[in-house]
């Protein structure tokens, strides 16, 4: 059988057997397991065809419920089906996994294991959602590599068929989901060879079918049902040997062997660790070493954990064990042990009661490890072995943090390391976007593919998505590489933006001797001199061989703009050593064409000529034997903060949060708000800089940016002394302004991102030279200290009085203190400026339930913070529960809020006497419609507390504790598209039936942002996404309609873009309307492919073409005797190709098949002239006057 | 009555080209020229700078925030798009090709010699009879001499003339200093057809958005003055075909370009304003003048009032209007 390698990820590797081995495949998106679905979408999008010769169907739905729902149905009609998911997703699937189960129906669900939401969300790897599903009758299945999953993905297809028992074919989510390694693929031939299409055809003999009826899926009764759920046993215990069987069948066609429990180490080990997922490698790689050096251990990989077959356990186990060590990859809290370890302790004791075991019950104690992708390597291996020869090991233990409360933790050795000098290893420090894990990706793959080299690629990314820093680790050799862990000591180091050597230890990550490559525009005679002391100190150090190349200067004379993905490649063979020179760049060359030969011979030029610049411009530095710099390295952090932010906050920013001890850690979830204001990240290279002679004072740059970096007040011109240089002011225009007042605008330099939306949607122009504006970019660096003093002066003047501005004028609204500031969302994001809207208006009495998404990351991803309080310490509560039960948990804040509310009125009016009538009946009174209203009722309820101190009562005591509840509170309930259209949509229609006073904000998209772009029912018509690689057909949901529907639900379509005006006004009645409220807003987003800059102009073009209709409709204006219908535009003003062939989303489509995108220009056009005849036609109908019906 | 002419060594039933237009964009609208009468037509411009700027947007924007964030290293799902150095336009030549008679002249638009070589032969592989390339260069560099900006011009045909074995024609525009060498050289260099001339996109200023903009100005029969000159003066100068091309609207304008010396004529703003039907009524109309004044063909008046033949050549010669009361030989 011919070989093919190639190098691609655990999801590749999985995708492409199942998608050959299956004939419908319903998905849903959730990290990490997501790319298996967007490839399965591609290869049915390219036609390619199964191996039964036909295209599977892939459908997408609208939770992992649905998908799990529909695997059922089309697996009950004899369809070959499948489905990937990981963590919550797979919590969603349970109830139809007992079904399909309990029906003994063949299946492999693909898992991509990770953590699940406890306290705290985690997209990282583990077993936690594996472990809660194996109760329900799936037999789980681990493989522990990417070639393991790969090959596991048709093992499991094949033994689900011959067994009919359903599988869960799971691997380590990230560690192998995402490593890049060079596999041996299976062949087409192999994959028939395995599935026997006879058992396709029992299957497909089993389906529900009017020309064979039956029923299937009754209600059985307390006489049958236990019965029932006994008959399936012989499936159960036959399964382990067919499984063996089917391995031992695929060992013959493949030559490589699995067992059930797979024995590595010394025949004669008396310690042994159990495990399985992808830290069974590192145990397999550390057992190696420890036995050749002569030591008496072994490990054991456990492959088909459920059913758990305690005769295979026994023939894998050497009769020497002694010790046994089981790790899980989960926590169980409560039981007697997790859950593998109670497996092995049960299997024991059985087989040592039955008399079977033969040996000695050995010590059996177990452990966590690696939660959360924590880091798990050879040190921590050898730390548990080191245990298991104690004469009493710790049981229940931890390996891999420290516990100093509880004391679980195993500690070990940091500087031990088994890394193989034979195996290159490189670490890769790049900048989101720059190209660099593409670049690293690349060589891997001509390493890989082009020599008989092993390879490895692992990438790790940071919690930001605007200028986060990429790490790439990466592996080369001629042995296997079994190292499922970071690289810790390289022997080629390359930061490829030199900014991060100012701020980040990176080279601790350099093992002596070793190559380090850095990208300055220094050029190599003084680069030396630029680095910080602490920087030269380790080159000097460690040796390092030190290399400089302007990258930026080449790329972009190359024509490449900033992308320096092939000038840093080129380096990198260039220097390595890993190919010869001469080789490695014909090779390059050669993947050039092969990756952009398709886009264009202009661009495989740029790429070549790129090659040719930087080998002229590579120099390798002369470094000095003694450190020649006095720099420091930059904080991280600045501000005036407490404790917690530099014991805490700052250490995770240093990329130091492996450090934090147990103790330490908030133990219910709860972190402070506001902590984004002390990372002061730099990362814009230009920032907006103010005119203020040009300015017109519109504050509709404050009001688009989406950090919150540009912020105007309003100050007497009395308090503004000794301003620093940057600070400019000018005399307030506008009538509600003193001639004493000045109108200020100031950036914070230091937590801009660049985006330059602000310039764009600045409507005020020089008279002089009218390409600028009122605000303009410029250069960060030459105005970088002095703009940081600016804000840090302006942060200091207080905040207009809230009272006296009408919050219904874009203007006056933007005068608010936001209180959402400095999200990681990307550069222009076009979500976060409603969302600081929202704060601004409401901030200090709004409590938000945010669904999973976007917003829930920019607003709650550690290690900052972005919603902040005032200096009255109030401001936005925030939580963040499920994806999909948003609408639920916002319902039960207003509805507890309602309670106290109530409580605190029934309370005051039982003390009316005691606190006195006039304070009482002015607060139940109190309508709160405005904020000077609601400032009136505050100072009542303080007043009300001083009183209640001297009130002794029961009463008095609990009106004390529900005082606050006497002031209006303002619930908000916010997510994407994919929450509100997909997911969450059941229990938001339910919260807009309510009848209950809820704020929704739909931040729309049109795709699953967070996750990289799936449609979602938002997508538009002819939009390319994930999930609908061709282009989608359909015509969008129309939400709006649906809340309009009920007649008594405030709703609001907007564009920010289109129409600030309308957008606040939406943000005021939304809130000041007592029932259910929704506001749909149009987010421009990075997944619509176009320079986001123009965002605003491309809402407007959305509105124009009719394709986002804005629009409000007020149920209380029916009270009113008025129209509550109120179009906010005017029909389709231009044609839809104008607006959507602006941008990459739609305009790819022409580039896919022409066809089809003249089929979606039409019918987007025609549902623009629906929509808005639609619309039309409620507006017109609602003025019909009651007589009149 | 014979309307037949020929332009570029290619056969026309009539002296009516279809300019390069949204006229000229789809299947559907050429083969309703066609219907209605278009000897030839001329497809919409392929732009170099769109063929290299597309790919590369695409590029930029399919690339663009992905390997940034775990959860989503990538934005777009990863198809293989096709179609970036349009392929559809050689695939529309070629159904062309099967499904109407008529010459098919494909056109480029654009000043370098790079990628366009490349698909100037894919347009001939793809079946166009002709090329036709308008070479628009802005000079907005104050060091950028005259002569430089016409070498542009020869070295472009020239590089393209080395590839193709179809007739390449050159949309002119009237900016030169000395029209008639620089067309010299262009027919030096291998141009079969002169079209006179291109019309660019108009400048303006938007008092209200306080911008620059670019208009399109559609022609009028007025603007036919310099085009008439041009093939006046240059008629049997030179060994090559030339087209008419800005302000030719009514059967009239066609008369007076082919007198001047024009093989052909090229309408579009006409067309634009009143539909495909237009060319039956100006193909009649022009039928009807004929006959009335008794011309045969379009060969018989081709040049018949050119500088060379007219009996005031004064009218091409002079810039400036001269009273001459009568006409003498010195």
């Amino acid at each position: 059988m011919k070989k093919s390698s190639v190098t691609i990820d655990g999801n590749e590797a999985v995708a492409r057997v199942a998608h050959k081995t299956n004939e419908v495949i319903a998905i849903y998106p959730i990290t990490p397991s997501s790319p298996m679905a967007e490839l399965s979408d591609v290869y049915s999008t390219k036609g390619e065809k199964n191996i039964f010769g036909t295209i599977p169907e892939i459908m997408e739905m609208q939770s992992e419920g649905g998908a799990s729902g529909t695997v059922h149905g089309s697996l009950q009609t004899g369809a070959l089906t499948t489905t990937f998911t990981s963590s919550q997703g797979l919590l969603l699937m349970i109830p139809n996994m007992y079904k399909i189960a309990g029906e003994l129906t063949p299946t492999v669900f693909h898992v991509a294991a990770r953590s699940l939401a406890a306290q705290a969300l985690s997209i990282f790897g583990d077993h936690s959602d594996v472990m809660a599903v194996r109760q329900t009758g799936f037999a789980l299945y681990s493989s522990n590599s990417v070639q393991e999953a790969h090959d596991a993905a048709l093992i499991t297809q094949a033994a689900a068929l011959k067994s009919r028992i359903p599988f869960l074919h799971f691997f380590d989510g990230f560690r192998t989901s995402h490593e890049v390694s060079k596999i041996e693929l299976i062949d087409e031939d192999i994959m028939r060879a395995m599935i026997d299409e006879d058992l396709v055809y029992a299957h497909r003999a089993r389906a529900l079918s009017p020309d064979n009826p039956f029923i299937r899926g009754t209600s059985q009764n307390p006489d049958v049902y236990f019965q029932g759920r006994e008959s399936v046993n012989n499936y159960y215990s036959a399964l382990p040997d067919i499984v063996q069987e089917t391995m031992d069948q695929f060992a013959t066609l493949t030559g490589r062997a699995y067992h059930l429990f797979d024995y590595v180490g010394a025949p004669d080990a008396e310690h042994i660790i159990i495990l399985m997922g992808s830290g069974a490698q590192t145990v397999h790689e550390s057992v190696d070493y420890f036995t050749s050096k002569g030591e008496k251990v072994g490990m054991i990989k456990v492959r088909l954990y459920r059913p758990f077959s305690l005769k295979h356990l026994l023939a894998a186990l050497p009769k020497s064990t002694k010790a046994i060590a089981v790790l899980d990859r989960t926590k169980e809290i409560g039981a007697t042990g997790e859950p593998l370890y109670l497996d092995v302790v049960s299997a024991l004791n059985e087989l040592r009661e039955s008399g079977e075991l033969g040996f000695s019950m050995p010590k059996i104690i177990g452990g966590r490890y690696g939660l959360s992708s924590k880091e798990f390597t050879p040190a921590m291996v050898k730390a548990i072995f080191g245990e298991l020869l104690k004469q009493n090991p710790k049981n229940h233990f931890t390996i891999g943090i420290y516990d100093d409360l509880s004391h679980t933790s195993l500690e070990w050795d940091r500087s031990f390391s088994i890394a193989d000098d034979k195996t290159f290893r490189g670490v890769f420090f790049g900048l989101g976007s720059d190209g660099t894990v593409g670049a690293n990706k690349n060589s891997i793959k001509i390493i890989g593919e082009e020599t008989d080299n092993f390879a490895q690629g692992y990438f790790v990314y940071d919690s930001n998505k605007s200028g986060s820093m990429t790490t790439s680790h990466l592996r080369f050799g001629s042995k296997e590489i079994k190292s499922s862990y970071l690289i810790e000591k390289a022997n080629f180091v390359a930061c490829h933006q030199s900014v991060f050597l100012e701020k980040f230890d990176i080279l601790r990550y350099a093992d002596t001797n070793a190559i380090f490559l850095l990208n300055s525009p220094f050029s190599k005679e003084i680069v030396f001199s630029k680095l910080p002391s602490k920087v030269q100190q380790e080159i000097i150090d460690k040796k390092l061989r030190f290399f400089v190349i302007d990258a930026a200067t080449v790329a972009n004379n190359s024509g490449m703009g900033r992308r320096i993905n092939t000038v840093m490649q080129t380096c990198f063979f260039a220097i390595s050593g890993i190919l010869p020179k001469e080789e490695a760049i014909a090779k390059i060359k050669g993947s050039i064409q092969k990756s952009y030969g398709k886009k264009g011979q202009k661009i495989v030029d740029m790429n070549n000529a790129a090659v040719d610049n930087t080998l002229a411009n590579l120099f390798e530095v002369n470094v000095p034997s003694k450190v020649q710099s006095k720099t420091g390295m930059t904080p991280l952090v600045k501000g005036d903060f407490d404790d917690f932010v530099k014991n805490i906050t700052a250490k995770i920013i240093a990329g130091e949060g492996d450090e934090i001890p147990v103790s330490a850690m908030p133990d219910d979830g709860t972190w402070p708000s506001g902590t984004t204001q002390y990372q002061k990240r730099s990362i814009a290279l230009e920032v907006p800089v103010w005119d203020p002679d040009t300015c017109i004072q519109c504050n509709k740059c404050v009001l688009v940016c989406p950090h919150a970096v540009i912020r105007s007040k309003v100050a007497d011109k009395a308090i503004l002394s000794d301003t620093p240089s940057l600070f400019s002011y000018v005399q307030a225009k506008g009538k509600s302004f003193e001639e004493n007042e000045q109108f200020i605008i100031s950036v914070s330099v230091e937590d801009c991102t660049g985006c330059a939306l602000c310039v764009e949607v600045c409507p005020a122009k020089n008279k002089s030279q009218t390409n600028l504006k009122a605000i303009n970019m410029r250069p960060l660096e030459p105005i970088h200290a002095e703009g940081a003093k600016a804000w840090d002066y302006f942060t200091k003047i207080p905040a207009y009085d809230r009272s006296k501005l009408d919050h219904t004028k874009v203007k006056e609204s933007q005068f608010l203190e936001p209180m959402f500031e400095f999200s990681g969302s990307c550069p222009g994001c076009g979500e976060t400026p409603y969302v600081k809207l929202a704060s601004q208006l409401f901030g200090d009495r709004m409590v938000i339930a945010n669904a999973t998404g976007c917003s829930s990351i920019y607003g709650g991803n550690l290690p900052t913070t972005p919603w902040r309080k005032n200096d009255e310490g109030r401001g936005p509560a925030w939580s963040n529960s499920l994806f999909e039960d948003n609408a639920e948990f916002g319902l039960g804040f207003r509805l507890a809020i309602d309670k106290h509310a109530e409580n605190a009125r029934e309370l005051l009016l039982a003390l009316r006497d005691q606190i006195g009538a006039e304070l009482c009946d002015a607060i139940l009174t109190c309508k709160q419609n405005d904020e000077p209203e609601i400032f009136e009722q505050r100072q009542r309820v303080e007043e009300l507390k001083k009183v209640l101190e001297n009130i002794k009562s029961k009463e008095s005591e609990r009106l004390q504790t529900l005082a606050d509840y006497l002031v209006k509170k303002s619930i908000w309930l916010m997510g994407g598209d994919g929450w509100a259209y997909d997911i969450g949509y059941g229990g938001l229609d339910h919260v807009l039936a309510s009848g209950k006073n809820v704020n929704i904000l739909v931040l729309d998209t049109q795709v699953y942002s967070n996750t990289g772009g799936q449609q979602s029912k938002a997508t538009m018509t002819g939009a390319v996404a994930k999930f609908a690689a061709g282009g989608k057909a359909q015509i969008p949901k129309d939400l709006a309609m649906m809340a309009i529907a009920y007649g008594n639900v405030y709703v609001a379509k907007v564009a920010m873009g289109a129409s600030d005006a309308q957008t606040v006004k939406a943000f005021v009645e939304a809130e000041r309307y007592e029932g259910p409220s929704i506001i749909i807003a149009y987010s421009h987003c990075v997944a619509h492919g176009y320079d986001l800059r123009y965002g605003m102009d491309h809402q407007k073009l959305a509105v124009d073409s009719g394709l986002w209709p804005i629009f409000r409709y007020n149920p209380e204006l029916i009270k009113e005797g008025k129209n509550p219908m109120h179009l906010d535009y005017k029909g389709p003003q231009t044609d839809v190709k104008n607006f959507m062939y602006q941008e990459t989303r739609f305009k790819m489509v022409e580039k896919l098949n022409t066809d089809n995108a003249i089929e979606y220009l039409q019918t987007a056009r025609e549902h623009a002239k629906e929509m808005y005849k639609r619309y039309k036609n409620i507006e017109d109908m609602s003025s019909v006057q009651e007589g009149e019906i | 009555m014979d309307l037949t002419t020929t332009y570029m060594g290619l056969k026309l039933k009539n002296p009516i080209i279809v300019g390069a237009s949204p006229l000229t964009a789809t299947f559907d609208s050429i083969k309703k020229l066609e219907e209605n009468g278009a000897a030839a037509v001329v497809l919409h411009s392929v732009f170099e700078e769109q063929i290299n700027y597309e790919s590369r947007e695409i590029d930029h924007f399919l690339f663009k925030g992905s390997e940034s964030y775990a959860e989503a290293i990538g934005y777009f799902p990863e198809v293989t798009l096709s179609n970036l150095e349009s392929e559809d336009y050689l695939k529309e030549i070629t159904r062309l090709k099967a499904n109407i008679s008529i010459p098919v002249i494909a056109s480029l638009n654009g000043v370098s010699k790079g990628g366009w070589i490349k698909y100037a032969k894919k347009l001939q592989e793809a079946g166009a009879d002709a090329l036709e390339l308008n070479i628009t260069y802005i000079p907005t560099d104050t060091d950028t001499e005259a002569r430089d900006v016409e070498q542009l011009y020869i070295d472009a045909l020239k590089a393209v003339k080395e590839h193709v074995s179809i007739p390449v024609g050159v949309k002119m525009n009237a900016y030169f200093s000395a029209p008639a060498q620089m067309a010299k050289k262009l027919v030096d260099a291998g141009a079969s057809g002169l079209v006179l001339f291109d019309r660019p996109v108009h400048v303006d200023i938007d008092l209200e958005d306080l911008n620059s903009i670019q208009v399109i100005n559609k022609s009028s029969s007025k603007d036919l003055s310099e085009t008439l000159r041009w093939s006046g003066i240059l008629y049997k100068k030179l060994d090559v075909s030339l087209c008419a091309s800005t302000g030719v609207h009514s059967h009239e304008d066609i008369l007076k370009a082919i007198m001047s010396g024009a093989d052909a004529v090229q309408m579009v703003s006409a067309l634009l304003q009143n539909g495909a039907g237009h060319l039956q009524n100006v193909l009649n109309d022009l039928t009807a003048w004929m006959e009335e004044k008794e011309y045969v063909s379009i060969e018989q008046m081709k040049g018949s009032i050119s500088l060379a033949h007219t009996s005031n050549p004064a009218a091409y010669q002079r810039a400036n209007y001269m009273r001459i009361l009568t006409e003498f030989r010195f």
